[in-house]
């Protein structure tokens, strides 16, 4: 719907813009500077150039973990030897051979899983409930929810750290601790997603299907959930993006070097001594992430299968 | 499942437990009263247990004492207990020692933003007006930094800009420089164009998500009444789009006050720390006794008002949805 009528006007300003024949004064710099219809080439540059500060640093640093040499900085040649280590060199350091950078990898794996099945069930049961549920108590509840969402992520990390080191004891630090405050500070982003696509769907869906004799239970499992289940598939995703990539909270948390994960050591490590393994590690994350994603998008095409704007819908929910 | 049930069955309970129509006269389904809090519960349970109560362990210690030997926090549970002395010695230290830090970071912020602003509205303008047949290619891409990690992405830096890095090849072959930089040495232009790189993909979909949505029947009102594009956009973009700019200014400005990772991965330098370096600290240090949770603690009361005004802000979008 949105597309046609979105489509006519440009339409017509390109309809326009042949029509008229361009004065010769448009042909000088000022006159090309006046000209109301003219391209708008710089803010095109603009955009292109922000695009390619944005992610070929990003290209480079993936390029880097396949460096031959020692060198984070510049460029020695092909190998794989910071991924899986090479019989010629050390391997000792490489991503997948050391057990310090093995250990790490499946630490951030575990708490990436475990947080995304955690945090979305009990952020989209948060959501379904809070925007049914009449009365001041849910305002509350959903106050407290944007709050954990708003906060600078240092002040969780913070306040976890103390929790866990002062009341609540029993919880040492390590992966119950780093797991518990990974959820508290994800749990909001499945609530938010599936608010947004809540409040677009709107009540009818629901009272249909009771009005047609489903107890409450059924139309939730029967018409609301498929409904929801493309805001779901982005809340997973979103939040093992941001899970995997976490460093800020679970750093306080981790108990020694064994409990860090590989989020964790690429911080430390990129204060101090660089190889391209820690580009590795990087990439790592990157890729995982991304496989997530394409799994996501995926499902999200078996899922609306027929429906039209896919794409457009799913970056709407990123916005 | 209670639709499977006898109806006798369904009507004792509804005798046993007192209900109420969802909407009024508009569906035939009756609710339970507790239906949908029961779905609220988790989430409110969690909160209540992993995020509240944290924080008044941070209050406790804040307002807690100290061991006397070993200079750890030893909270102070019962309010009525609470001890101003720790909090007034480091608001000492942070109307006193601290200022230049806490300017700096004001300084820092401030201008991070605002360059933040300028680009990513020019970003998310030109996309949303003149993406065309592009809009999907440049919505990847612009989404694209939220699926690699913040580390990942100051790590390029972190190597681009190293003495022998490509950034300072090129400035040198270019002649710009006789001799390399030392970037990653305390220079405040590294650490904020390292804040603005890290932040800028959280303004930019914002803004593009609210721009995206301006009637254009009201861009070409404005041109239809003779305004040129340049005064369309003064009068008419720019004042339609204030409160997602406010939002997104929002958005950014909250995490740079806490962050202090973007600062130690590009300087590390005590010319260049910021309020979120004192909060880091003060974790790595120990014998510091309550001085990370009072830190926790005047920050999150500095951006109270904020954070306050985004929340006001996201429940009156949603109302008016």
């Amino acid at each position: 719907m949105s597309e046609t009528t979105r489509a006519l006007p440009l339409a017509q300003v390109e309809a326009d813009e042949q029509a008229t024949s361009v004065p010769a004064s448009t042909r000088t710099p000022l006159g090309w500077w006046r000209n109301p219809w003219r391209r708008p080439h710089i803010l095109a540059s603009a955009t292109w150039m922000y695009l390619v500060w944005s992610l070929l640093p990003v290209l480079i640093a993936v390029g880097i973990s396949f460096n031959s040499g020692r060198s984070n900085s510049v460029w020695q040649g092909f190998s794989t030897q910071w991924w899986w280590g090479h019989p010629k060199f050390d391997p000792s350091g490489a991503l997948l051979v050391s057990p310090e950078l093995r250990a790490a990898l499946i630490q951030s794996l575990r708490l990436s899983f475990l947080t995304m099945f955690i945090a979305v069930p009990i952020g989209v049961a948060f959501a379904i409930g809070i925007s049914r549920w009449r009365g001041p108590a849910p305002a509350g509840s959903n106050f407290l929810m944007l709050f954990s969402f708003v906060i600078p992520e240092i002040i969780i990390g913070i306040s976890m750290f103390l929790f866990f080191t002062y009341m609540v004891k029993f919880i040492h630090l390590g992966t119950i601790a780093q797991l518990l405050s990974l959820v508290t500070y994800q749990v909001s982003y499945p609530v938010i997603i599936v608010r947004a696509r809540l409040l677009s769907i709107g009540k009818e869906y629901e009272e249909a299907a009771t009005d047609l004799g489903a107890s409450p239970t059924q139309a939730i499992r029967r018409v609301l959930l498929p409904l929801l289940y493309p805001a779901i598939l982005v809340s997973f995703v979103l939040v093992f993006a941001d899970t995997i990539d976490d460093f800020i909270t679970v750093r306080y948390l981790s108990a020694g070097a064994s409990t860090e994960p590989l989020s964790v050591k690429i911080y430390n490590y990129s204060r101090g001594s660089l190889t391209p393994a820690i580009n590795a590690a990087a990439t790592f994350l990157l890729i995982s992430t991304l496989v997530i994603a394409v799994f996501g998008v995926f499902l999200y095409r078996r899922f609306t299968a027929g429906q039209r704007g896919q794409s457009q819908e799913m970056a709407g929910y990123m916005t | 499942m209670s639709a499977d049930a006898p109806a006798s069955l369904t009507r004792l309970r509804g005798r046993l437990w007192p209900r109420r129509r969802s909407d009024e006269g508009a569906s035939g389904a009756w609710y339970p009263r507790w239906y949908w809090p029961t779905f609220a519960f988790p989430g409110t349970l969690w909160l209540v247990l992993l995020f509240v109560l944290p924080f008044y362990v941070v209050l406790s210690i804040a307002f807690g004492t100290v061991d006397p030997v070993f200079q750890s926090p030893l909270p102070v549970y019962e309010p009525w207990f609470w001890t101003k002395k720790y909090l007034l010695e480091e608001w000492h230290f942070a109307t006193g020692e601290f200022v230049g830090v806490e300017v700096r970071t004001l300084v820092y912020v401030v201008l991070a933003t605002a360059i933040c602003l300028v680009i990513a509205y020019t970003v998310a303008y030109y996309v949303a007006r003149f993406g065309g047949k592009r809009k999907v290619l440049f919505l990847a891409l612009l989404i694209a930094p939220f699926f690699i990690s913040y580390l990942m992405r100051m790590l390029s830096w972190v190597e681009l800009l190293q003495p022998n890095g490509y950034v300072n090849n090129v400035l040198t072959f270019l002649h710009i420089t006789p001799h390399p930089i030392n970037w990653l040495a305390g220079v405040p232009f590294t650490v904020v164009i390292g804040l603005v790189y890290g932040y800028i993909p959280y303004m930019i979909l914002p803004l593009y998500g609210f721009l995206d949505r301006i009637d254009k029947s009201q861009l070409e009102a404005g041109r239809d009444l003779g305004a040129n594009p340049f005064w369309t956009f003064v009068r008419v973009t720019l004042p339609l789009s204030k409160p997602a700019i406010l939002a997104s200014l929002v958005i950014v400005t909250l995490p740079m006050f806490g962050d202090y990772y973007t600062n130690n991965l590009l300087s590390g330098s005590p010319k260049t720390t910021m309020f979120g370096n004192l909060l880091d600290n003060s974790m790595e240090s120990t014998g510091q006794g309550p001085q990370a949770a009072i830190l926790v603690l005047f920050l999150v009361v500095f951006l109270m008002i904020p954070m306050l005004y985004y929340l006001r802000e996201t429940a009156k979008a949603q109302r008016n949805q």
